[in-house]
């Protein structure tokens, strides 16, 4: 089963009378348990690409299917609850909620979104926790630890719900050399254990460097599709 | 919820200064309304028991339009022997009378055998006058503290207008019903003093002396006081005695009583009225304070916490437990600033209780201010306060909840 199907992707924003074509009919599929990355330069689509994958936007035309379900279907709170379930999300800020604890910021989803019983998500945390390495730091707030270390976190938090698809925009924009190979190996590794899909938008050659398919879009248009060199380790 | 309380918590203690100012703010609103609640009631309460005890009762009993025309205290509106003794048997079986005072009014002319001048006469008899008002006899600036057959109470006013004085002999004389006058020789037994100032005219004899000027062959009341038990019980008593009483009709069919509450018999009642407008707009001005306070720092929440909000939202957050998050955040803040402000309120009532501030009412001076609370007092206002702070915050809460997580996320 294709776990992301994109045909004819559109995507026009208005910006008063000017309207930005910011995706122009952009059609690709992608297999479950893969790791992608859209490469481009800054305005390429890569960001809009990833939030209409991620449900946070809606296609002006075209249709996307992710886990066979139409997004543009999906109301607010059916795509909340679509999002709550099936996606995990890594930021380039790492965006951590800053009030609560590494602990608490890898439970929130399964606490609020998912309302998974406590015991299990005790389970569910420390698993994840111990996997980035960040068992050690569960007391600290976001504010006690370094960029490296919230990327972690933020990798944990997007996979303790068991999603079928994470979303990475720019996850290493933010780090030096050591901490974004460190981070990227971190995803790798979850990607083989937990047999999630990773799709990136970077344009980190880091990464490029690590992924299985690389597409590459300019002006908003797919222009190529290569294999990268992390298909090797599939 | 619970966890939702916990984020919402932590969120607040998040920025401490603002949080602090916030609360503060309500909680000094709180302290002031509950403050004056308390400091108005008491002195509502006082002058309410200095009227009520020293004059009219809790409640009185007439013949039906004998209020009306009360200023000229008509004879023939008084109530007959019979219907008296119907009144009496009836105010005898209700638990929570304590006391009643039959009572002959009348206007008269009061003479020093030098001057005359008008007197309103109360004939009462003493034991049931003081059960029923039990600071009548504080009232009495000289003589001696009793109402004794053949001694009249003169008032301050006549006391000092005709210069008598305690031990003088003077005259009553006054117009029965069927317009045949009499008049009666008394002693001055006292000056009594008026409750509200020096303008009163009121006298008071034995009921029996006035049976006497006014050749009464059986005894006719112009009113009965009555005092409660329990003064919180007025309108409960006062309806349940009024439904007895209409019960007695005279020949026409039409009610022969009349119950009425010290309310609607003393023009006191209007400024115990303005008070409780008072105690209305000073909570008016508490709930602009708690809008206005938290709406602020709600909005400022929001707009800080935009790209967190988006966060929240992409991760799978529904819409309703945005809205849910920072309802908790504003309805927080309110029960912070109630508690605080009605702890702060306890204290100082405590103090003033504790310092004992006194004050002068009409004739009545060293009066000592008691402020209290009810515990309906503190519930109504905590009520409003956090019901309020929940008001205040539902519009940037809702502006939070409903935000595209596509935008709040690229908010910078």
């Amino acid at each position: 089963m294709i776990l992301v199907n994109a045909k004819s992707l559109t995507k026009v924003y208005s910006l008063g009378e000017i309207k930005v074509e910011a995706l122009k009919s952009v059609s690709f599929e992608i297999e479950p348990s893969s790791f992608i990355s859209f490469i481009g330069p800054s305005g390429s689509g890569k960001t809009t690409l990833l939030n209409l994958i991620g449900c946070l936007d809606k296609p002006t035309s075209g249709t996307l299917e992710v886990s066979g379900r139409n997004t543009a279907d999906l109301t607010r709170e059916e795509a909340a609850a679509f999002r709550g379930k099936n996606l995990g999300f890594i930021f380039q800020d790492f965006n951590l909620i800053p009030v609560l604890t590494v602990y608490e910021n890898v439970e929130y989803p399964l606490l609020i979104v998912q309302n998974v019983p406590g015991e299990e998500r005790k389970e569910r945390v420390h698993t994840l926790l111990s996997t980035v390495g960040m068992i050690d730091q569960k007391n600290k707030y976001p504010d006690q630890i370094s960029g490296g270390q919230k990327q972690r976190v933020a990798v944990a938090r997007a996979l303790v719900t068991n999603p079928r698809l994470v979303l990475a925009d720019e996850p290493t924009a933010n780090l030096d050399s050591k901490t974004a190979f460190m981070v990227i190996d971190i995803m790798r590794q979850m990607k083989e254990e937990f047999d999630v899909t990773f799709i990136f938008s970077t344009h980190d050659p880091k990464i490029v460097s690590e992924v299985e398919t690389v597409y590459t879009l300019h002006d908003g248009v797919l222009t190529d599709r290569k294999e990268g060199k992390g298909g090797r380790h599939v | 919820m619970f966890k939702l309380t916990k984020i919402a918590v932590r969120n607040l203690s998040r920025y401490k200064r603002r949080t602090f100012l916030t609360s503060s703010l309500i909680a000094i609103g709180v302290m002031f309304v509950l403050v004056f609640i308390a400091a108005s009631g008491s002195f509502k309460y006082i002058m309410i028991g200095q009227i009520t005890d020293s004059m009219l009762g809790h409640l009185q009993v007439h013949k039906r339009g004998y209020v009306a025309s009360i200023d000229s205290l008509p004879l023939t509106l008084n109530l007959s022997a019979k219907a008296e003794e119907k009144l009496e048997n009836t105010l005898e079986n209700i638990p929570e009378i304590e006391a009643f005072s039959p009572r002959i009014k009348f206007g008269g002319m009061f003479s020093n055998f030098v001057e005359t001048t008008n007197i309103r006469v109360n004939g009462v008899y003493p034991e049931k006058e003081i059960s029923t008002v039990p600071l009548f006899l504080s009232r009495i600036k000289q003589g001696e503290k009793a109402i004794k057959e053949g001694e009249i109470l003169i008032p301050e006013l006549l006391a000092n207008g005709l210069k008598t004085k305690v031990g003088d002999t003077v005259v009553v004389i006054a117009t029965n019903r069927d317009g045949s006058v009499n008049g009666k020789q008394f002693v001055i037994g006292g000056i009594i003093e008026s409750v509200t100032g020096p303008g009163g005219r009121d006298g008071y004899m034995h009921i029996n002396d006035s049976m006497e000027i006014l050749r009464m062959e059986e005894i006719e009341i112009s009113e009965v006081a009555i005092r409660l038990k329990d003064f919180d019980k007025l309108d409960a008593v006062s309806n349940r005695l009024d439904g007895l009483m209409s019960k007695e009709r005279n020949t026409e069919g039409k009610p022969i009583f009349d119950v009425q509450t010290w309310e609607k018999l003393s023009p006191f009642y209007n400024v115990a009225r303005m008070i409780d407008v008072m105690t209305f707009f000073i909570k008016l001005m508490l709930i602009a304070i708690v809008l206005v306070s938290i709406m602020n720092v709600m909005i400022m929440a929001v707009f800080e916490r935009i790209r967190e909000i988006g966060t929240i939202s992409a991760i799978g957050t529904l819409p309703k437990k945005i809205l849910s998050l920072f309802l908790i955040e504003g309805f927080s803040l309110g029960v912070i600033g109630a508690v605080a402000g009605n702890t702060l309120a306890l204290v100082i009532i405590f103090l003033i209780n504790l310092v004992k501030i006194t004050f002068n009412f009409g004739r009545q001076s060293g009066l000592v201010l008691s402020p209290s609370l009810n515990i309906s007092d503190i519930l109504w206002i905590s009520v409003i306060v956090i019901f309020v702070s929940v008001a205040a915050a539902l519009h940037p809460a809702s502006k939070a909840s409903r935000m595209e997580p596509v935008d709040a996320l690229r908010h910078v």
